[in-house]
């Protein structure tokens, strides 16, 4: 046996930790999972590859390989394993966990996980101007400065605060919940990220440390439920922060507003003489099985035919933008020279669509670039849920 | 190898910077401190040259807010000593002040070489590398962006402007301005960092008496103020950005 080899087949901790997962034993090397992944064509092991790997004790292989972090944790794989296998959180993450440790990720997650420690969100904002997305006009409660108690604690997320495209979201929203008569507040710059894409891309530290400052905040007010603008932030407050015995009950603004539909229904007055096409979040629909409440929704504003594109509810595509993709948009383009928000886009534009409806805010930048260099995209509007139902009150 | 790197807190450009009401200094409750950008390479490299070839990494860094995370991050990196330098730093601090202040800790330390930051963004006497070099009685040098010891001396990649690079030589003890490390400085998992914490000790060493002389005198601190000759394009958006490319239009670049 050569050195090489020996160092091939030598046992890490891993590749260790790894084989003690009962469930990765279950795979039956279908290589669904790598088929299915948008991005399993270049990567050197897409799932199923590094799984037989981790079998045949040539792990090291995987952790010299830089190619999962093209895994944009869209748990297309998961949700079509047919043995059931986790293996976005149980394989990629874990495996992403493990290269962190070792030192070994791209500079631009570096540079984002970073400023999520030092400021508490991924763009490096100061933590200060969190609530600067709100205008004079708007009416925003804080709890705090306004109110110690309130039905709704708003977590309003990264993005809608802070992202000049998505901050209309939020303002959108905040109209919403007013016109509804809704009871609620905001965390001001209390509010942390939710760090479920930081988990994702394999910093739990990091997200168990955001989750621990946003469980102090929630801690010190009295409210019936959480409702967010971010789709990431529900999974975490749904499925990962129980983990760390942090619970709340937490809905998408979609679940929130389809309860209320009756409610909505008569505000929206406004006609919308458009096709509409809705494009499913992976951690909306996919990974949470929301699909038919925000159909609902758009189905209620006047005017709006609502047509679907050819990946649609659990097949969804990915943007691009989770499990730390959305901060790797320069190593990922250099690793497949092609966007997964265009080829989204190249669906919507085919399905005939006026407006691509979206309900992460991940997507609503993602997918306007798109726009601009997809041919015959130009005329496609990308609009958040929560913008077309307020345009539709005026 | 003894390895002794002093860094520096610097306000985060993160945060607007309010000028307090003497109008003279930076209003020091507004302002959120980070470790000086080049000061962290500086850790980054004796990190290196210890994974490299072993020793000691001393960290001294001066008590401003935030300073332990700093020092934690710094032992995350494999950092073996932390030096909290505590001092009445708040009525001002400058580079005379805190090298003269530096001297006799490092002095004490023994130290094979000191690697510190080449520049802060907010020092106005220049850098205490060269500063504290003439206090230990050391050949100093700035620019810094590699380091390669035999024996008693080291072989010095130094940076010019215009992408020029010289090699030097410079026997031991020395102090060098790292300007960049060999490589980017390493991102520290929380889990290392809390680690971290638990296990590793912050010292203390008190910087005693400031002596603040031999520093410029601030006479007056503003923004910048916007000069005659500027045109500011206001309106909407979409108004500012026609202006801009008729202006570029203009001026024949598009």
């Amino acid at each position: 046996m050569s050195g090489a080899a020996v160092l091939d087949t030598a046992p890490n901790a891993t590749a260790q930790g790894l084989l003690g997962d009962p469930e990765l034993w279950h795979c039956i090397q279908c290589g669904t999972c790598s088929g299915i992944c948008p991005f399993g064509y270049l990567m050197d092991f897409p799932p199923s590859k590094m799984i037989a790997a981790l079998r045949s004790e040539t792990y090291q292989k995987v952790m010299a390989a830089d190619t999962v972090w093209m895994c944009i944790a869209c748990s297309a794989c998961t949700t079509a394993c047919p043995t059931k296998i986790p293996i976005t959180v149980n394989l990629m993450s874990r495996t992403k966990e493990e290269l962190l440790l070792e030192g070994n990720i791209p500079s631009e997650l570096q540079a984002a996980l970073e400023n999520s420690q030092r400021y508490g969100n991924p763009m490096g904002e100061s933590p200060r101007k969190r609530t600067q997305w709100i205008q004079e006009t708007d009416q925003v409660p804080f709890m705090g400065k306004d109110t110690r108690e309130a039905d709704i604690l708003w977590f309003v997320g990264d993005y809608p605060s802070f992202h000049t495209g998505v901050q209309p979201t939020a303002r959108a929203f905040a109209r919403l919940l007013n016109a509804l008569g809704v009871n609620f507040a905001i965390l001001g710059n209390d509010e942390q990220s939710d760090g479920d894409s930081q988990r994702l891309a394999g910093e739990r530290g990091l997200f168990e440390m955001l989750a621990e400052k946003n469980a102090r905040a929630f801690g010190k007010y009295t409210f019936n439920m959480i409702v967010t603008t971010d789709p990431h932030a529900y999974n975490a407050f749904k499925n990962a922060y129980p983990e760390l015995d942090i619970r709340y009950p937490a809905q998408h603004y979609t679940q929130f507003l389809a309860e209320r539909l009756e409610q909505l229904k008569p505000l929206l007055k406004r006609e919308l003489q458009a096709k509409v096409t809705y494009h499913d979040p992976c951690y909306l629909g996919r990974v949470n099985g929301v699909y038919d409440e925000p159909r609902a929704l758009l189905s209620a504003i006047p005017g709006i035919t609502l047509v679907e594109m050819v990946h649609n509810r659990s097949t969804s595509l990915c943007c691009g933008g989770g499990g730390g993709g959305m901060w790797m948009d320069g190593f990922q383009w250099e690793k497949a020279g092609v966007r997964l928000s265009e080829w989204r886009v190249r669906e919507a534009v085919r399905a005939g669509a006026d407006i691509l409806a979206v309900a992460c805010p991940y997507e609503k930048p993602r997918f306007e670039d798109a726009t601009k260099t997809v041919k015959g995209a130009d005329k496609l509007l990308v609009k958040d849920l929560s913008e077309l139902l307020a345009d539709a009150m005026e | 190898m003894k390895i002794v790197v002093p860094v520096q807190l610097v306000p985060d450009l993160v945060e607007e910077l309010v000028v307090d009401k003497s109008g003279k200094a930076l209003d020091l409750d507004t302002v959120r401190w980070i470790i000086s950008e080049p000061d962290d390479h500086a850790i980054e490299q004796a990190i290196l040259m210890k994974e490299k070839s072993g020793g000691e990494v001393i960290i001294l860094a001066p008590d401003f807010e935030g300073v332990d995370d700093v020092l934690f991050a710094a032992a995350a990196k494999g950092a073996d000593r932390l030096v909290k330098i505590t001092g009445d730093f708040e009525s001002g601090l400058n580079a005379h002040a805190l090298a003269r202040a530096l001297q006799p800790l490092v002095k004490d330390m023994n130290p094979d070489l000191v690697l510190t930051g080449v520049q802060t963004h907010n020092g106005l006497d220049g850098p205490i590398g060269a500063l504290l070099a003439e206090y230990l009685q050391m050949p100093y040098i700035g620019y810094v962006s590699g380091v390669s010891v035999q024996g008693n001396k080291a072989l010095i990649s130094k940076d010019y402007p215009g992408g020029l690079k010289a090699e030097m030589e410079v026997s031991l003890p020395a102090v060098l301005g790292v300007s960049s490390a060999e490589s980017a400085p390493r991102y520290v998992p929380i889990s290392k960092i809390r680690m971290v914490m638990k296990t590793s000790k912050v010292e203390e060493q008190d910087a005693g008496d400031l002596d603040l002389s031999g520093a410029a005198v601030v006479t007056r601190m503003s923004p910048p103020e916007s000069a005659e000759r500027a045109t500011m394009i206001t309106g909407k958006v979409d108004d500012v950005a026609a202006k801009i490319v008729a202006i570029i239009q203009e001026q024949g670049l598009l």
